[in-house]
């Protein structure tokens, strides 16, 4: 297969990108997208050019690492997959592909495809986990939790933490990421002694770090790879709106 | 001159040696913890639990990855589940029978002690994680599920849906972010190591890349602990991850530590079949999938009738025939031999014939679909996205492929490797798994090494080196810098026209062919004569594009197979070596007439430990005999 490849070069952070125009040519349709970049890669180091730098490392959709948005959409199209999931037979023979890289103020560039991610690391660092020192906890069957809860719990536990959510909302909010592991943590009895403080320190996290507010939009849930419901958006705003209304009152009675 | 391996495993009763262990060890007080700087390179299972623990108990903790987020280890992408001894099922599990079964598994290449100890804290580790919010499967009643899982007549895998590795290692990465949080660990992703730092010979620090900028730096620490996964990459083709690679175990190597086994390595018997020479990675189907599905060819050569056209009676359900007691359960590297075989005969289906059925139509019969979905449903549909084909209504096809490799650098059973102060731990190290790794045990290895071994030994080090602290100051890590920077800017000079893929693909096919599933004296003897003249060829004529001071992924890339093309040879001399057939490791010369391996065990009772002697002049093998006080070597049987 033959493809017009439309790719987003940019040097560095500091230097503004442009769209750069490259053939793929006698790609196999059994080839994954990220294969048929490979290959358009090998033809650049061989005339002597810089390759194409993307992300990616499991390149089975489960690591999250790798990003792309594709003909506009985040992984391109399809449901449930990631970019490195894709695969070639899905295009038409001769189609014009735009690629570029996951776009939202707080993923800044880093080179040409590759975005820097790591304000999800710093949202998780505030209130995204159960504190269970090593070596303290119980017997693991001595609390037990029924199949339907521990089901919705894996579902929410899902998220990969790839960020297509966050590209793809007008707003570029994290509601679905957050909303993910809050209902994750929060929906388990291992998680309660921690759950409003969690919701919380998250939520303020998103927004001191540049994340939009979540309208209703929904592009998030369209594209997420690990098919995370946008229901456990509204659970955090329940969690959140009880984690606030604590605050409320405990900064009251301080006073 | 060869040196002894005190492996320092305690005396005592095989029960009682762990806990006498701990009750022995030196312990450091919560003073002289904060004082003390622990540099964990790797944040999968391993290096995670382990930064994590270490920054609870008050030692700083400095941990490092190559990919974005420490999140994103290899470890995430385990999918059947971990092992543990809590007979929940109430089936006769036990700690023995687990460590029995691990020893057995590993075809008696593993150290007792070891195996003893990692079957005793298993049932702490699904505490843990259950208290960190790890959503296993559960009963309705809440209680902990379980299933079975390859080389085990007991149920005692636990599982997250085919997600566990990511849901374990979630639990670890949240441990570790509230450390962060906390300013416990400092994390610095996106950092490749690239030098081991020697001081007075002990392990003091780390040479490093930041891989967004391309800045080379030191970090200096009291002891440094690799964590940094195994080396199966080295085939090019293979069910782990890209990033994957030997260089930071390759690394320590040169600098003294000892490398021991490089030759067991795991063929997974369930991956999705070879599709060209575009592919960048194989994608392993787990082996779950082996308590539904059954495995068959047809009975004749040149059969070509679709799957559902060929009736039970042409059908050949090689396992069940040939192991009738655990069928389609036998140990990875039987059910892997034995794929190779039916397709050496000529009777492997899908392009090329290199595969075989996985067929789920009975159990879809006797449990319904619905049941099918639940408990594979992410697999199949991962199945239908590769191959376009629904295994639901066709049987998938599978074929082996490298997984795991149960070679690492050498540790002692304080998990320190013959350099004082490097410590390894996970898949970077050698311990466990003998020969051959059975289904489930990597995820419980990593955490248990992580979370409870690491933990309790690294004080038997750290008490000896109160007021020895090194800084980056020492002219050692300069010198080291300056080696790397030396390495990275030869590789940039070379100006070549391949890239660094192509001598990566080259290797691969090589290794596969001569020392994949089978291997002979010739076919190894042939590959260490082609594996040198392939580096040179390398350091000659590579094409590698961009500069030092950037991202720069071709660079990365580069210098992983730089090491991997030194690290094939060793692997080769290893399997050259070790002339007996032991569990991933067949040697065609050494099996019976009806193709079963044949151990020696005269002869190589023992764990290879490599030593470099510089490049170009051939390593030292040296030798820590096995000793087995408590199980009778016996052949394995799963007959
Ligand atoms: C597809 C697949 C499925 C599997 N399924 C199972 C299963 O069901 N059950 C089971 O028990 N086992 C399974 N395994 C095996 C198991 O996942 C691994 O053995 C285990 O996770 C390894 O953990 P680790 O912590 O040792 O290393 P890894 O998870 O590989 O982590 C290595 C870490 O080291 C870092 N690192 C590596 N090199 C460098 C360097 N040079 N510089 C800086 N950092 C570096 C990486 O960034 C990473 O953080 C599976 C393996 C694969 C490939
Ligand atoms: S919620 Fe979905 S899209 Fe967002 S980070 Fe998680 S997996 Fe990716
Ligand atoms: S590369 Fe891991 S999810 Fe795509």
């Amino acid at each position: 297969m033959n493809f017009k490849l439309k790719i987003w070069r940019q040097p560095n952070q500091k230097t503004a990108g442009e769209f750069h125009d490259y053939a793929a040519s006698n790609i196999p349709a059994e080839a994954s997208f990220l294969e048929m970049l490979d290959i358009v890669n090998e033809g650049l180091a061989e005339g002597n050019e810089d390759p194409i730098a993307f992300d990616s490392d499991c390149r089975e959709g489960i690591c999250g690492m790798c990003s792309l948005v594709i003909n506009g959409i985040p992984h391109g199209p399809g449901k449930a997959k990631t970019t490195c999931q894709l695969y070639m037979r899905r295009f038409q023979d001769g189609d014009t592909i735009w690629i570029e890289p996951f776009r939202a103020a707080p993923f800044p560039v880093v080179k040409d495809l590759v975005v820097d991610r790591s304000a999800f690391d710093r949202i998780i660092e505030s209130g995204g986990y159960i504190t269970a020192r090593t070596g303290s906890a119980p017997e693991a069957n001595s609390v037990p939790i029924g199949k339907p809860i521990a089901d919705l719990a894996m579902e929410a536990a899902a998220c990969i933490g790839c960020g297509a959510c966050v590209a793809a909302c007008p707003n570029s909010s994290a509601m679905l990421f957050v909303g993910a592991k809050v209902s994750h943590l929060g929906l388990l009895p291992q998680g309660q002694p921690e759950r409003k403080s969690r919701a919380h320190n998250m939520v303020r996290a998103m927004d001191e770090l540049g994340f939009g507010n979540c309208t209703n939009h929904y592009e998030c849930e369209a594209v997420c790879p690990a098919e995370i419901n946008r229901t456990f958006i509204s659970r955090l705003n329940r969690e959140y709106r009880k984690a606030a209304v604590r605050e409320a009152v405990a900064v009251t009675v301080d006073e | 001159m060869n040196t002894q391996l005190d492996s320092k495993v305690p005396a005592g009763a095989l029960e009682e040696k762990w806990t006498k262990h701990r009750a022995e060890s030196k312990l450091v007080n919560p003073n002289n913890k904060r004082k003390f700087d622990i540099i964990v390179v790797g944040s999968g299972l391993a290096g995670a639990s382990a930064a994590a623990s270490l920054a609870e108990m008050g030692y700083g903790v400095k941990c490092f990855c190559f990919q974005d987020s420490p999140r994103r280890a290899h470890s995430i992408a385990a999918q059947g589940g971990i092992n543990a001894a809590k007979n929940y099922q109430n089936d006769g599990d036990s700690v023995y029978r687990l460590f029995y079964d691990t020893i057995k598994g590993g075809d008696f290449r593993s150290r007792e002690a070891n195996v003893y100890r990692l079957a005793e804290v298993s049932a702490n580790i699904i505490d843990q994680c259950v208290a960190q919010g790890v959503p296993f499967a559960r009963e309705y009643g809440g209680l902990l599920a379980n299933r079975s899982f390859g080389g085990a007549q007991v149920s005692r895998t636990f599982y997250a849906r085919g997600q566990t590795g990511q849901q374990l290692l979630l639990g670890a990465y949240q441990a570790l972010a509230q450390q962060i949080a906390v300013g416990g660990v400092k994390m610095f992703p996106r950092t490749e190591l690239l030098d081991i730092v020697i001081v007075d010979g002990h392990a003091k620090g780390i040479v490093v890349r930041d891989l967004l900028s391309g800045e080379i730096s030191s970090h200096a620490g009291d002891t440094v602990v690799l964590a940094t996964g195994g080396y199966g990459n080295v085939f090019y083709l293979s069910t782990n991850a890209r990033g994957c690679n030997v260089s930071a175990t390759y690394r320590a190597y040169k600098r003294g530590a000892f490398f021991a086994n490089p030759c067991y390595t795991q063929i997974h018997p369930t991956c999705i079949p070879v599709g060209g020479t575009y592919q960048s990675k194989l994608t392993l189907m787990s082996e779950s999938l082996r308590n539904d599905g059954r495995v068959w060819v047809p009975k004749n050569k040149g059969d070509n009738r679709p799957p559902s056209q060929i009736p039970d009676s042409d059908r050949d359900y090689y396992l069940e025939r040939k192991y009738p007691s655990f069928g389609n359960l036998a140990p990875r590297d039987i059910a892997s031999r034995s794929a190779k075989e039916v397709c050496d005969e000529g009777r492997g289906v899908g392009p090329g014939g290199l595969g075989v059925y996985l067929d789920f139509a009975e159990a879809i019969g006797r449990l319904g679909e619905k049941t099918i979905r639940e408990r594979y449903g992410n697999l199949f549909d991962i199945y239908h996205n590769i191959t376009g084909e629904d295994a639901y209504h066709l049987p998938m096809r599978i074929y082996p492929a490298v997984h795991y490799t149960m070679g690492g650098l050498w540790v002692d059973y304080n998990l320190m490797s013959n350099v004082p102060g490097l410590h390894v731990l996970g898949e970077a190290n050698f311990s466990d798994h003998g020969a051959n790794r059975l289904g489930a045990s990597a995820l419980m290895q990593g955490l248990a090494d992580g979370y409870f071994v690491i933990p309790s030994t690294i004080a038997n080090y750290l008490a000896t080196q109160l007021g020895k602290k090194v800084s980056v100051d020492r002219p050692e890590f300069n010198a080291t810098e300056n080696e790397v920077r030396k390495t990275v800017a030869k590789l940039l000079s070379i100006k070549g026209k391949r890239t660094a893929t192509s001598f990566h693909r080259e290797l691969g096919l090589l290794l596969w062919e001569k020392c994949g599933m089978a291997r002979s004296r010739e076919s190894l003897q042939e590959a260490l004569q082609k594996i040198p003249s392939l580096r040179e060829e390398f350091w000659q004529n590579l094409n590698l594009q961009g500069g030092d001071m950037e991202l720069n992924q071709s660079l990365e890339q580069a210098g992983r197979v730089a090491d991997f093309l030194e690290f094939a040879e060793l692997m080769c001399l290893d399997a050259l070596e070790r002339e007996e057939s032991c569990g991933g490791h067949f040697r065609v010369e050494y099996q019976t007439k009806e193709g079963e391996a044949v151990r020696d065990d005269a002869d190589f009772c023992h764990v290879a430990a490599w030593q470099c002697t510089g490049t170009d002049s051939k390593p030292v093998r040296n030798v820590e005999p096995l000793v087995f006080e408590n199980v009778k070597l016996a052949t394995r049987s799963y007959k």
